[in-house]
């Protein structure tokens, strides 16, 4: 590795990005920078581009133009989601999307970051180290005492939680999360927001939510996507005053 | 590495399963071989064959299980692998029988004789040494199952199209082997074996043998699809038949993953053809018909795919029905079979096995959850040490 004087500036750095699918402009010159150890909140309407943009930055979609780099040299249009996920970004999908058929402790030790060739799996021991890694997440996570469970039989809230955890087991730099407050209590959704919080002290995070209540309680910066580029960008108070986002988002 | 990836196979049931193929590798041939015709125990030679053939549909199944049951790859193809392994044995058995052939050719075939051909095809060179042959037997599926999986893993192909795409595998690979410059015997296809390293196939002691080398065949492929299902790669292996996207976003290559279990997968099928030829003692391009990929996929259903066990109970099970019923009433076995896979699929989507395994697993869980409940006092508190 080589020694830099200084830490990256932008550890996701989009510029210009378009992509359409079938003549309907899906994002629209695009840009948008993640600093190192940055919490970002993501809102705008439905449609508006936003699991477009994550698909982007995770290598599901290629775009038509524009920048996507990775700690400023890693450019992402170039890379697979399996590349992508080892570069270390984790993805969140919209939907909870889990091992059903595995316990919450396979989810989690599948997901560590191992080596995942098909040999290192196929004689893959559990070690001592990755044992208290897989606990530490549980507790984290909130599912300690349902660690033998399967998956499919955690209440949607759980399983949302699960799919972070995998993502934790991932250590990833930057991680991606689409809407994961939709469908929970609203005691789940608080938990979840000091959840993401504690997350975020040790990687950059980039929420996608609707939940206005849940953006506030998170209290980091806001940027509100409309028709596939930024409409507003800054903190909650100033993006919810802004007169295009009311028009475009609040207000409908 | 390799010991404790192998002892994590040896879970109850299989190890219970595997007794059970071994004791049945005893103890039908010594029956045949050492009790006198006479006696109500002694079985005939066919029917040790017959079941020695069951074996070889149960090793096929249980490959057929491997990539649909635990890597969701429904092939509709597997019986182009089982068929290329036992051409691969059926053309080492035609240079086996030399010159004891209609024409006396001492290196021909008789087919090649008839079609005047004056030298052998480059491809069945090497095939007159027993290991040779047995090599081809891994390495012709293996290759053609790589090949195909490099291709279609790649370009993401998934779901009902790879299904398709298997079936038209095996389909034009039969009217490959249906022409006669193919150079495999066209329609009549490879038969009329004398030997196997120098034992007659016909001998009883021959085929008490190879009945015995299928159920030991079986024997190990299922320890090891139980040390492959079983360890971290099976797990992910499951994770890509149940949600294949996450799995590629945790940063497993899936390709890779679905190339490794189909290539593997086709080499157990090949193994199971090979064994399946010298016991039929023919080998011809019908093996190759769709229908057959098909019935394979109906003896994995019917004894619940997923579970390793259940394929062999169900190939055994579906086939021995077809015996007695293409004996007692021919016209409708092909009836039987398909509302068989009706009443399954609709009924015990799970299959045998699976219907069976999760009846226990539900009583074992009433019973934990009884068991939690009267203890339910102490629990919280080393919950929280181990949380800490
Ligand atoms: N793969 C795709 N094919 C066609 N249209 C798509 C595809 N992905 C997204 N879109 C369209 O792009 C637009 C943006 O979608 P999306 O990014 O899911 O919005 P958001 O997540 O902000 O609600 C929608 O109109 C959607 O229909
Ligand atoms: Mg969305």
């Amino acid at each position: 590795m080589e020694i830099k004087d200084s830490k990256p500036k932008s550890l996701l750095y989009l510029d210009g990005v378009s992509v359409s699918f079938d003549g309907f402009r899906a994002l629209n010159s695009l840009s948008f920078v993640v600093e190192p150890g940055e919490l970002r909140a993501i809102i705008g309407p439905n449609g508006a581009g936003k699991t477009t943009m994550m698909d982007i930055i995770t290598g599901k979609t290629r775009p038509d133009s524009g920048t996507v780099l990775f700690e400023e040299k890693v450019d992402l249009t170039k890379r697979d989601e399996a590349d992508i996920a080892q570069l270390g970004i984790g993805r969140k999908f919209q939907k909870p999307t889990v091992f059903e058929s595995h316990t919450v402790w396979d989810n989690l030790e599948l997901a560590l970051n191992r080596k995942r060739g098909v040999f290192s799996t196929l004689f893959y021991r559990l070690s001592g180290e990755d044992r208290d890694r897989i606990e530490e997440i549980l507790g984290t996570i909130r599912l300690t005492h349902r660690r033998d469970e399967l998956a499919a039989n955690l209440s949607h809230g759980q399983k949302q939680w699960l799919e972070i955890g995998m993502l934790l087991a991932q250590e990833p730099k930057l991680l991606l999360v689409d809407e994961p407050v939709a469908g929970m209590t609203d005691a789940e959704t608080a938990e979840t927001a000091i959840l993401l919080r504690e997350i975020a002290k040790s990687r950059s995070v980039v929420v996608v939510e609707h939940d206005m209540g849940f953006i506030r309680d998170l209290g980091v910066k806001v940027t509100c996507l409309a028709e596939g580029s930024v409409l507003a960008e800054g903190s909650i108070d100033f993006v919810s005053n802004d007169p295009k986002v009311i028009e475009n988002y609040l207000g409908r | 590495m390799i010991s404790s990836f192998i002892l994590r196979a040896l879970e109850g049931r299989i190890v219970v399963t595997v007794c059970i193929i071994l004791a049945v590798a005893l103890l039908v041939p010594a029956s045949n071989l050492l009790l006198s015709p006479d006696n109500a125990l002694h079985i005939p030679t066919y029917v040790m064959s017959l079941m020695g053939k069951y074996l070889c549909y149960a090793l096929l199944a249980l490959a057929l299980d491997l990539v649909w049951g635990y890597c969701g790859i429904l092939s509709l193809g597997h019986g182009a692998f089982f068929a290329l392994g036992g051409y691969a044995m059926g053309m080492y058995l035609m240079r086996q029988i030399g010159s004891r052939g209609v024409y006396g050719d001492p290196v021909l075939p008789d087919f090649m004789v008839f079609l005047n051909w004056k030298q052998l095809p480059w491809f069945w060179h090497g095939f007159d040494m027993f290991w040779f042959a047995c090599a081809m037997v891994l390495v012709v599926p293996g290759l053609l199952a790589f090949v195909f999986g490099w291709f279609a893993f790649r370009s993401r192909v998934n779901g009902v199209y790879l299904s398709i795409i298997t079936q038209a595998m095996t389909y034009a690979l039969m009217l490959a082997f249906f022409r006669n410059d193919m150079g495999f015997g066209g329609n009549n296809g490879l038969t009329d074996y004398k030997d196997i390293l120098g034992f007659s196939v016909q001998a009883d002691g021959t085929r008490a043998v190879l009945f015995s080398l299928s159920a030991i065949m079986l024997s190990l492929c299922l320890v090891l699809a139980s040390a492959i299902t079983r360890s971290k790669f099976g797990k992910v292996l499951v994770g890509v038949r149940d949600a294949e996207s996450r799995v590629r976003f945790l940063g497993f290559r899936v390709e890779n993953i679905k190339l490794f279990t189909f290539v593997t997968s086709a080499m157990m099928a090949g193994i199971a053809g090979a064994l399946f030829v010298p016991q039929v003692g023919i080998i011809n391009p019908g093996e190759f018909a769709p229908a057959n990929s098909i019935e394979v996929v109906v003896w994995t259903a019917v004894g619940g795919r997923g579970t390793l066990i259940g394929p062999i109970i169900g190939a055994v099970l579906v086939n021995g029905g077809k015996s007695f019923f293409t004996g007692a009433f021919p016209e409708f076995w092909l009836y039987a079979l398909g509302a068989l896979f009706i009443f399954v699929t609709l009924f015990m989507p799970k299959g045998i096995v699976g219907t069976v395994q999760a009846a226990l697993a539900n009583r074992k869980a009433v019973k934990a959850a009884a068991r939690a409940q009267a203890q339910n006092n102490d629990t919280p508190s080393t919950q929280i040490q181990a949380a800490e």
